[in-house]
């Protein structure tokens, strides 16, 4: 488990928004490792895991996009049943609150991207896990 | 039926006598009453005795919103409190409004100019008249109200809001007549259509419509769906509040109470007087009253006169239709609305950005105001639940200063007009053709 830095976007419910958001990451050599994109009917938020934070955010804020910057926990765990189970548990049973996640999983591994309400204190609980 | 023939039928000899005789005494009563008109009187180095006869009245200063701001509450007010019994107020920017008080006389000449436009509708004793306009600090509710009540017909106070027991209780109270904003008409047309109840057993017959600029297509929209006869009723607070002018059967132009209320039409640009006929800012001297007495009120309205004698046999000087305004007021739903209002409010809030747009629309015949805005950096989250919060806050704080609710956009940084002189802050979609 680590703590690392996560961009958000915020996006208008337009067209072509999104695209302009991966040109710009193309177009600055930054990859994007995960993302998801949280919807309301007028806007939404794209959040991602990228290589450079800082290189990311400062050319979106170039091309004049909203952005901020939010600690997150990846988490790594076996890509078998349960265990998604054991690090919610956890959480759950301290009363740590999840704002949001995702997640996704390739071969033997899924990678969790967890948004506790309480950083630090999800992080201390997940420390030992 | 002519509510007050000897005034409304008047020659135009005799009236200007007697406006002549009226301006004498206001303007010696302003300048010894009212410290504001005895400065810029003396500025412009006139004296009472120089206004000897109407024509006069171009010698004599201008008055503007601005200047019941400058002197709010009760710099302007000709009268002590004591001879006050009623305050009514219009909305303004942010805690400070433009506040108007009227004498015992002045509420007096108020319901006969609201009966002579409620008579010129062809409303008389008879009449059930469900008053739609709200009722408190906005003068068009309790300015209809008294009408009614002079005219001896019967008034139903509804005020604003609630479609489905307006509807109702025009139904079961046999409402003859309904007064609120032609938009609201409209809505009420259609809400009326699907209500179940069939039209004949409604007895409507009049519409009394104003506080927002109509069209003729509204007119006959409104006439058609609402199976009645629509009329103009015109006026603003400042200078008395709805009945400063009204239609008659003629439906030709809306009759002001000039006995009352002297209309002149000016140039916006250079505020010279232009002849009857020509388009300008319309702007009134009100002759008679006590409380706050005005002299050459600008009110940014745009239109023209028309002093040639009309069929119905007024001869009370016409005004067109309102074809725009001087400044950038917007009026929805009824509401006075001055961007300056908005702005200010999103200057108070650091989370942000000072640029602001206003899209105005209409929707299934009701006003809409959209406002968008640029959230600062700093403060965008990645979680929608605190962007919505922001929205709401600003949603909030915009409904308390306009009394309007507004639906807000947040938009992406750097997507509203920067100010380079003059920004575009008003998107008015709504046509008035």
């Amino acid at each position: 488990m680590t703590t690392i830095k996560q961009l958000s976007v915020f996006i208008e419910n337009r067209t072509g928004r999104i695209n302009e958001v991966t040109r710009i990451l193309e177009e600055s050599g930054i990859n994007m490792s995960a993302f998801s994109l949280a919807e309301s009917a007028d806007f939404g938020i794209l959040r991602m895991i990228v290589s450079d934070v800082d290189g990311a955010r400062a050319a979106l804020k170039a091309a004049h996009f909203g952005v901020s910057t939010t600690d997150v926990l990846a988490i790594s765990c076996p890509n078998r049943p349960g265990a998604m189970h054991r690090v919610l548990e956890v959480l759950a049973r301290e009363n740590v609150f999840i704002e949001y996640m995702y997640a996704f999983s390739e071969g033997e591994v899924a990678n969790v991207i967890i948004r506790p309400t309480d950083v630090e204190r999800a992080a201390e609980l997940l420390r030992n896990l | 039926m002519i509510w007050n023939q000897p005034k409304e039928c008047m020659s135009a000899e005799d009236k200007r006598r007697m406006q002549g005789e009226r301006l004498r005494k206001l303007v010696e009563r302003v300048y010894h009453s009212v410290p504001f008109y005895r400065r810029k009187m003396q500025e412009m180095d006139v004296m009472p005795r120089d206004i000897r006869s109407i024509d006069d009245i171009v010698r004599l200063p201008f008055t503007t919103k601005q200047d019941m701001r400058d002197n709010y509450p009760y710099d302007l007010f000709a009268v002590p409190m004591s001879e006050i019994v009623r305050l009514h107020a219009s909305s303004g920017t942010t805690g400070k409004p433009t506040v108007v008080g009227y004498t015992r006389y002045d509420l007096s000449v108020w319901s006969e100019m609201t009966a002579r436009c409620l008579s010129a509708f062809g409303a008389d004793r008879n009449d059930i008249v469900s008053v739609g306009y709200g009722y408190g600090l906005f003068t068009g509710g309790l300015g209809l109200h008294y009408g009614v009540e002079h005219l001896g017909g019967t008034v139903i106070p509804m005020s604003s809001g609630n479609t489905a027991k307006h509807i109702q209780l025009m139904h079961d109270f046999g409402a003859t007549a309904l007064a609120c904003t032609p938009s609201y008409a409209l809505y009420l047309a259609d809400a009326l259509r699907d209500c179940g109840m069939p039209r004949d057993e409604f007895r409507l017959k009049i519409g009394i419509f104003g506080a927002e600029p109509w069209t003729e297509n509204m007119r006959r929209e409104i006439e058609a769906k609402l199976g009645i006869d629509a009329y103009n009723i015109y006026g603003l607070s400042e200078v008395m509040g709805p009945g400063v002018s009204y239609e008659c059967e003629c439906k030709n132009g809306s009759h002001i109470g000039d006995d009352h209320f002297y209309p002149e039409i000016v140039s916006p640009d250079t505020l010279e007087p232009l002849p009857y006929g020509e388009q300008g800012e319309l702007v009134f001297t009100t002759l008679t009253k006590e409380g706050i007495p005005l002299l050459r009120y600008r009110t940014k309205d745009l239109c023209s006169l028309d002093d040639t004698p009309c069929e119905c046999g007024r001869t009370a000087v016409r005004m067109s239709r309102i074809v725009g305004r001087s400044d950038d007021m917007l009026i929805i739903r009824g509401v006075n609305l001055f961007p300056s209002q908005i702005e200010s409010v999103i200057l108070e809030m650091e989370e942000f950005e000072p640029h602001y747009l206003l899209v105005v629309d209409r929707v299934n015949n009701l006003d809409t105001l959209e406002v968008q805005v640029e959230v600062r950096d700093g403060f965008y989250s990645d979680e929608i639940n605190r962007m919505m919060e922001l929205r709401k806050k600003i949603a909030a704080r915009l409904q308390s200063v306009l009394g309007l609710a507004a639906d807000i956009r947040l938009v992406e940084p750097g997507t509203i007009a920067r100010s380079e002189g003059k920004a575009k802050r008003v998107i008015d979609k709504r046509t008035l053709n």
